[in-house]
């Protein structure tokens, strides 16, 4: 078994953007996801949008700290939340990412990580 | 018992041509490391020579070969054990959704690893050539005119892929084996077409391509001989390069469909291919690869370039358009009609063509405005579409071609 990272990017103003109706059923696939990959999941949250709730700490050219307030890449799609799944192997995790709504969505998508084990 | 050393090296290239896939895929199952199995088969092939001509030649060379790799894999894995590296090995296991019983075979397991939708088209290609084919980095890199440490990059990385993420190493389970399949064929697609027509050199044919991709064809069939698309594929590359002697002149030059030699094209290809065609149209709806292989057939049943049945090739040409809307198909598609409804009607239905993006910098419809142009006699033009052409092509026998056909519309215009 391994872990990997769900990271779901998409458009937070088309999040935004939907209607009571199509944010449950998107809550509802969701829902699906989870109750089909069972104890494989190991964690997973939806975030604040970027542009609302990130805080970006780094180096500023002195060394010394800079906090900034936005995310770490200025870009329109952002990450909005992630799962951390444990299978066997790639093809059991894309079976199941392909359940989620945020890949079928024309603005947003799943970057599937394999997470490094340092047992 | 022994064998010459020239008999044994005949013997060694035959089963590395013949058996490559099988050693190294039924090792990598074994071991569960693609890069020990890749060591191990070649150490196999290097032993070979050494020992068979002492020994002689083994009735079963594959099994010998396999037998070899799969040892030296098994030891190597001992000597590992005492100081155990963290390593992602392949997934091997089975799981419960499996492959069907057919499917249940080391050669496919690795044609599909290698083809898996999570690497790179070029990576697919790459790997497919070095691992199921055989062929050393240098070799892969020259047939994608890359350098030889860029192709070990990306070897490297594509392996390191399949390792990290956990690419399983086995066939794809029955709702996936479909597009799966297509995957596949698209990678043996490319590696035949680069075959068929060089990109660019000095050479028209790369003929070492060409018959690695059929290799491939001939393979996916004997293991997926019920697969309709398959065979359709396999079809479409026997009826193609059966043409291929009849391709390129005597001096190296490139001779038209139309003014090729067709008692030179290879009858029993062609036979062959017909007879998968008709076994692929017997099993499903024509695909892509069907039509294309039906349009292949209709030239190679036909006496001559004037007796083509044309609007059959064209009805072929809508067909395929509307499964497989490229530019490129409908370029052919307006050869064809120009042929059916003459000069003029071929350079009407280019015209739409011109503004397309993804055809800006393909030599093919200049070269075909400008034919379309020198039948209708309006020299200038020809001219110039003749100069597009050769602007665009990088491959020399092309280049070679376009600059003849401009000296003759330079003649005629005078």
């Amino acid at each position: 078994m391994a872990k990997y990272m769900l990271l779901i990017f998409g458009d937070a103003v088309a999040w935004e953007a939907l209607s009571e109706a199509e944010r449950a059923a998107h809550d509802a696939e969701h829902a699906a996801f989870r109750s089909a990959a069972g104890p494989r999941v190991v964690g997973g949250e939806e975030l604040v949008s970027a542009s609302v709730g990130a805080t970006t700490l780094r180096a500023d050219a002195d060394g010394g700290l800079l906090m900034t307030d936005g995310p770490f890449l200025e870009t329109k799609e952002g990450l909005g939340g992630f799962y951390l799944l444990e299978a066997g192997d790639l093809d059991e995790v894309v079976a199941l990412a392909r359940l989620l709504p945020e890949v079928r969505a024309g603005h947003s998508g799943v970057e599937i990580r394999p997470v490094i084990d340092h047992g | 018992m022994s064998a010459s050393v020239s008999a044994v090296g005949a013997a060694v290239a035959l089963a590395h041509r013949r058996e490559w896939a099988q050693v190294l895929a039924t090792t990598a199952q074994a071991c569960g490391d693609l890069d020990l199995a890749e060591e191990c088969a070649q150490e196999a092939f290097a032993q070979a020579l050494v020992v068979w001509p002492g020994s002689g030649i083994p009735d079963r060379p594959g099994a010998w070969l396999t037998q070899v790799a799969r040892n030296r894999a098994r030891d190597e894995l001992r000597r590992r054990a005492t100081f155990r590296r963290r390593l992602p090995l392949l997934v091997t296991s089975p799981v419960a959704d499996g492959p069907e019983a057919g499917l249940d075979d080391d050669r496919l397991r690795l044609i599909f690893t290698c083809c898996h939708p999570a690497l790179s088209r070029e990576a697919q290609a790459a790997l497919t050539l070095r691992l199921v084919c055989g062929l050393s980095t240098a070799e892969v890199a020259r047939a994608f005119l890359v350098s030889e440490p860029t192709m070990a990059a990306r070897i490297t990385r594509a392996k390191k892929k399949i390792a990290t993420a956990r690419i399983p190493y086995r066939a794809p389970s029955p709702d996936q084996l479909g597009a799966r399949v297509g995957v596949v064929l698209e990678v043996v697609q490319l590696i035949f077409t680069t075959g068929h027509t060089a990109p660019s050199g000095s050479d028209l044919v790369r003929h070492d391509l060409l018959d690695r991709a059929l290799d491939l064809g001939r393979l996916l069939h004997l293991l997926m001989p019920s697969d309709a698309a398959v065979s359709a594929s396999l079809a479409l590359m026997l009826l193609v390069s059966a043409r291929s002697a009849a391709r390129v002149s005597p001096s190296g030059g490139l001779v038209l469909l139309s003014e090729q030699d067709r008692s030179r094209w290879d009858a029993g290809q062609i036979e062959q291919g017909i007879a998968l065609l008709v076994d692929s149209l017997r099993r499903d709806a024509p695909g892509r690869y069907a039509l294309q292989a039906a349009i292949a057939a209709v030239h190679a049943e036909s006496p001559s370039w004037s007796a083509t049945d044309w609007s059959e090739i064209v009805s072929l040409y809508d067909l395929l358009l509307a499964q497989w809307p490229s530019p490129v198909v409908a370029l052919n598609r307006a050869v064809a009609l120009g042929m059916r409804d003459g000069p003029a009607a071929g350079l009407a239905a280019l015209e739409p063509l011109l503004g397309d993006p993804s055809l800006a910098i393909y030599p093919y419809l200049s070269a075909a405005r400008a034919d379309f142009l020198r039948q209708l006699r309006q020299w200038a033009a020809a001219r110039t579409a003749y100069e597009e052409a050769l602007a665009l092509t990088s491959n020399d026998v092309e280049r070679e071609f376009l600059l003849a056909r401009l000296a003759s519309v330079d003649r005629r215009g005078r």
